[in-house]
């Protein structure tokens, strides 16, 4: 602090140097740029529009209105959100979600390539193995953990090009709001698409002599009978099962999900004309 | 840790010093890549290639096998002068794994060559074609050689059309091995590890082609016509031959995901896991280790590489052991037991820090003296602490680190030999030594990593094993050893008659020993032989080999340094010593220390029994562990006050009054001390709540009106530093008489017994897949004590003292007759619990039927 501060230096254009076309001398300069940064032209700048003549030069001043009131004749665009939803286009970005096969087993093998795969870091999972008493998904491994955070989620869908068994897709699903941290964090069973009609419920076998590799490529178009016996015989009461109560009753939604539904719904309702 | 005042300047425990530098051999020039360079003959060219940075793919190279050329990945385009001098190339390409540098060679690697970048890109891509899509669920990806040099020396894309060979998978080669087939690239580094560094060949390169695979001997698996191995094979708990204890290394070393463990399989992968440098807990080698874990929970643990310790390589236990530490029964608030209203001594309830503490330090002031029992597992601060609060805040010299048996004779070799004596043997002399000679210690049981340093001096450096023990076990053989058989208790008479000119193999390994750099190691099993001790300083000072003292536990040497023994003080001072009391009393800035000699062990259990300690401090003792557990349970029921630091819950836990939980060697910086006398210290892995055992000692200290200053590492540090070592006098050798043997009747024989690797130790415990590849727990005889018992090979043994009885099966080995083996702690044979016995001791045998009867045995 031992030196004097100085007072800032205002440049004063001499006048003898004063580049031609340059604003009057006396008025205030613009400080000299330090070296390498871009200045004002020496000339100055010059429009490449040509200068308005006659009548739209006599309109000019007016002319911005032209826009204002050609609107006023238009249609409104106002999207009544959320008395009335628009569908999003089909390959919106939307909220996440992990597919079955035909057979009710789950795509997702736990591999992490998707939490690998993410720029924001909103994925988590954890691998386990396929046990005979206990296959969730076809081969050896299979998805325990299953947690995407969309507090952290960009929906850019990274993680869906890094899926390699396209368990992880992406819905149209947008309304993903709540008032917590912890209830936007969806786990596995919020991310589970629905069990379609005559699709088994996870855990039980393969179908009997295959792979993974058929059901990667897609040769499984259903549970067989093997497959529904051993669900009646670990899960006598399995509503999947066709003497069951039916998939509707199995299709129970995740407590994060029907938090946030029940949430989203009110939300709705209160904004609805 | 400045050191400013005059004193001692050297630190309780000195660090090891820089690895003295290669003395220079011949050298060789030649040029890889255009850039010429100087090795040392010998050199292989792959080798020679990383010292300048230039990478050359490979998958069977490893620096610490042999060279072997099996996957053809390093494949490079060599010049090498002809007969004219004039360099010529040679007319295909070379594998820089296997070839040799010699003077003038010109090297091109795939960076300045285009026929090598083409030879290795063929050579990719044959190893890919069958190899599986694998990668999604493979324990490797991430972290996968195979992966990383296809994408930077492989193509893009395949040209393999056909279908894949395929095997089932995965096989299990042990419980927790776990191999599959079509990932192998056949690169061997497993079978080689087996073969030349463990010296347990498990599996092996079979059939031939397309078809060649890694597999195991198991007819079943391999759906194999022909002989089961002619090579001694010993069944594991799981009923296959196998039995190694450094399967682990394998799955570490494997440059694909063909070996996998069943502990880690399907886990997490690379990216989840943050990395420490750590420590293994496990024996007193200090094998580096490398601790991953993910949001709080340690995953796997890999060798760490130290070449002046462990190299590459830990044993099983030291890998795969580490879920104790985050058993869901861990101790996480302080307990203190509020009596009853009826007047019972009522529950142990949760309690704050507070108000734990004001109760120990309560209850502690109340008696009248106080002893202190302290286990083997301690960090070197850890046992600084419980030293320095008996005589401190305590004032009393009753405490003992040995919780195991031991005696006055091996606390005066302690004192005399061991104490302050750091780095004078170390792993590196093993490998120089002529002959080393083990006395009461099996390596490969009871120091993993020990026996396979020996088992590279004996292959490598022509080291002769020698072992005083009552028989030879797989071990030995693998070591190439000579077993100087002497039954249990008969110890030192064998060690006195190694003199020169005796006749047989005692006239020879008195003679391996006299030699230049001999080396005697000593466990601490041989404690339980009186004279034992004595003996080996007699032997060691007429032969002049060098005598080091290897415990099984990773803390003992470190009690040792830190003055966890009751006649010893920090820095191996005698409490005798008035000038070694007075330094340490300045050094703690106390006016004096307690001069009377402290209790043993077994001394302070017995005075905890019969009143005349009033309360016991116990850190990390089990009481199955003492020479005597029933008197020791006893003596913990009886003792008027109990104050417990532990873990997890215990018997000690569930008999005291105030529990004070601790951190685990993983959420606790700290140090352990090597048998070498090398200190070995680690960081926090994981962040904790959970405190260190000084810092509880601190607080506890606090409590009773006392400073101790060892709240954090760093203060214990500086401590040890100012404390430093002694230079006065040590106490004198022992010269204890070696007892008679015990006259053998009909019926009985002299138990002799050691624990094994894997058993049902407590910190092995939550790990199943561990405990399958234990050695099934056996008794082993002599062909003619098993006849006079009416065994038979494969029968069960009953073993039975007047306290109880082992019934185990029985294998018929070559060894001393009227002598049973049993291991210590093995699942159904707790020798010390069952049988209140130990090496030395008579017991009755007979015959109690055939195996058939035999059950599965479960997890301990």
């Amino acid at each position: 602090m031992a030196e004097p501060r100085k007072k800032p230096a205002v440049a004063k254009a001499a006048p003898g140097k004063a580049a031609p076309g340059a604003t009057a001398p006396g008025k205030g300069v613009a400080p000299r740029k330090p070296a390498g940064e871009v200045g004002a032209p020496a000339d100055g700048y010059r429009s490449v529009v040509p200068p308005a003549t006659g009548l739209r030069a006599a309109f000019a001043p007016v002319g911005g209105f032209g826009v204002t009131i050609s609107n006023m004749f238009r249609g409104t665009v106002t999207e009544e959100y959320p008395s009335e939803k628009v569908p999003a286009k089909p390959r919106y970005h939307g909220r996440h979600q992990l597919n079955r096969y035909a057979d009710g087993l789950e795509k997702c093998i736990g591999c992490e390539l998707c939490a690998w795969a993410c720029p924001a870091d909103a994925i988590y999972v954890e691998g386990a193995d396929n046990t005979p008493d206990d296959q969730h998904s076809p081969g050896e491994r299979y998805g325990r953990v299953y947690q995407i955070n969309y507090l952290r989620c960009i929906f850019c869908g990274l993680c869906i090009e890094a899926c390699p068994t396209r368990a992880l897709t992406m819905t149209n699903e947008y309304e993903l709001a709540g008032p917590t941290r912890a209830g936007m964090i969806w786990e596995k069973q919020d991310l589970l698409a629905p069990l379609r009609e005559g699709m088994l419920a996870a855990p039980h076998p393969m179908v009997e002599g295959t792979t993974d590799t058929e059901y990667y490529r897609g040769e499984v178009s259903g549970p067989t009978d093997a497959q529904r016996a051993w669900v009646r015989e670990h899960r006598p009461d399995d509503p999947t099962l066709p003497e069951g109560a039916g998939v509707e009753a199995a299709n129970v939604p995740g407590e994060t999900a029907a938090e946030m539904a029940r949430l989203v719904a009110g939300a709705n309702k209160q904004g609805a004309r | 840790m400045t050191i400013t005042s005059a004193g001692p300047t050297t630190p309780l425990v000195p660090a090891a010093p820089p690895a003295a530098p290669q003395e220079p051999a011949d050298t060789v020039t030649f040029t890889i890549d255009g850039i010429e360079t100087s090795v040392p003959q010998g050199t292989l060219v792959i080798r020679a290639a990383e010292e300048l940075g230039i990478q050359i793919p490979r998958f069977c190279d490893h620096p610490l096998l042999a060279p072997a050329g099996a996957c053809r990945q390093c494949l490079v385009e060599v010049w090498a002068p002809g007969r004219d001098g004039n360099p010529a190339k040679m007319p295909k390409p070379q594998a820089s794994c296997t070839l040799e540098a010699t003077p003038g060679m010109d090297v091109r690697t795939q960076h300045t060559s285009a026929e090598a970048d083409k030879a290795q890109h063929g050579v990719m891509e044959l190893l890919l074609i069958n190899h599986p899509l694998d990668c999604p669920v493979c324990d490797k990806g991430g972290e996968c050689p195979l992966q990383n040099q296809a994408m930077s020396n492989g193509r893009a894309t395949s040209r393999f059309v056909d279908v894949k060979r395929t095997f089932p998978k995965p096989i299990s080669i042990s419980t927790q091995i776990l191999l599959d087939r079509e990932r192998c690239v056949l690169c061997q580094r497993c079978t080689r590890f087996s073969e030349e560094i463990a010296g347990d060949a498990f599996i092996d390169l079979q059939k031939r082609g397309a078809q060649q695979q890694i597999g195991t001997f198991d007819t079943q698996v391999l759906g194999y016509v022909g002989d089961a191995p002619v090579g001694e094979s010993t069944e594991d708990v799981s009923g296959k031959p196998f039995a190694s204890y450094f399967s682990g290394n394998t799955v570490q070393i494997c440059p694909v995901g063909a070996l996998t463990s069943a502990a880690y399989r399907f886990r997490s992968r690379p990216f989840d896991l943050v990395s420490t440098p750590g420590i293994s807990e496990h024996d007193s080698n200090g094998s580096a280790i490398r601790v991953d874990h993910r949001r709080g929970v340690v995953l796997r643990r890999l060798a760490g590489d130290d070449p002046a310790v462990n190299r590459e390589w830990i044993s099983d236990k030291d890998r795969f052991a580490f879920t104790w530490q985050s058993a869901p029964d861990r101790l996480t608030t302080p307990l203190v037991r509020r009596p009853g209203a009826d007047g019972s001594r009522g529950e142990l309830e949760p309690a704050s820090w507070v108000e734990a503490l004001g109760a120990a330090a309560a209850g502690l002031r109340a008696a009248e003296s106080v002893g202190v029992l302290a286990g083997g597992r301690l960090t070197l601060e850890d046992a600084y602490a419980y030293g320095k609060l008996a005589r401190v805040a305590l004032g009393t010299n009753d405490v003992d680190g040995r919780a195991r048996p031991h005696s006055d004779e091996e606390e005066a070799f302690l004192a005399h030999h061991v104490a302050g004596r750091t780095l004078e043997v170390t792993f590196a002399d093993l490998d120089r030594a002529p002959a080393v000679l083990l006395v009461g210690l099996e390596p490969e049981e009871e120091a993993g990593v020990l026996f396979l340093r020996l088992r590279a001096a004996a292959l490598h450096h022509g080291t002769r094993v020698l072992s005083v023990a009552a028989l030879a076990t797989r071990g030995l053989t693998r070591l190439n050893g000579t077993l100087l058989a002497a039954a249990p208790g008969t110890e030192a008479e064998v060690l006195d008659g190694i003199v020169d000119g005796a006749d047989d193999e005692l006239g020879s390994a008195a003679e391996m020993l006299a030699a230049d750099g001999a080396v005697v190691l000593v466990g601490e099993r041989l404690a339980g032989v009186p004279g034992g001790f004595s003996a080996v300083l007699r032997l060691a000072a007429r032969s002049g080999a060098r005598l080091a003292w290897v415990p099984r536990r990773a803390g003992e040497r470190g009690a040792v340094e830190a003055g966890l023994l009751p006649t010893l003080l920090p820095g191996g001072r005698p409490v005798a010593d008035d000038a070694a009391r007075a330094e340490l009393a300045a050094a703690w800035r106390v006016d004096e220390l307690p001069a009377v000699p402290g209790r043993s062990t077994s001394q302070i259990v017995a005075a905890a029994r019969d009143g005349s300690l009033g309360a016991l401090v116990v850190g990390g003792v089990d009481p199955a562990d003492l020479p005597d557990p029933a008197l020791a349970r006893d003596a913990l029921d009886r003792v008027g006050f109990l104050v417990s630091l532990e873990v997890r819950p215990s018997e000690v836990t569930e008999r005291a009054d105030v529990v004070l939980p601790v951190a685990p060697p993983v959420e606790k910086p700290g140090t352990f001390v090597t048998w070498e006398g090398r200190p070995r210290p680690f960081p926090q892995a994981l962040v904790s709540h959970a405190l260190p055992d000084h810092r509880v000692l601190d607080r506890l200290a606090a409590e009773l009106g006392v400073d101790l200053g060892l709240a954090t590492v760093n203060d214990v540090h500086a401590e040890l530093d100012r404390v430093g070592g002694w230079s006065g006098a040590r106490v004198a050798a022992p010269d204890v008489e070696a007892a008679e043997p015990p006259a053998v009747a009909p019926g009985t024989a002299v138990l002799a017994t050691w624990h094994q690797l894997l058993d049902a130790g407590r910190l092995q415990q939550g790990e199943p897949h561990l405990a399958g590849t234990a050695k099934r727990p056996t008794a082993r005889v002599s062909a003619a004590t098993a006849a006079a018992a009416g065994v038979a090979d494969g029968d069960l043994l009953a073993v039975s003292t007047d306290a109880g009885t082992v019934t185990i099966p029985v294998a018929v080995s070559d060894m001393p007759d009227h002598v049973v083996w049993l291991p210590t702690n093995a699942p159904g044979s707790a020798v010390r619990d069952t049988l209140h016995a130990d090496s030395g001791t008579l017991v009755r045998i007979a015959s109690a039927g055939t195996t058939s009867t035999i059950t599965t045995l479960g997890e301990a």
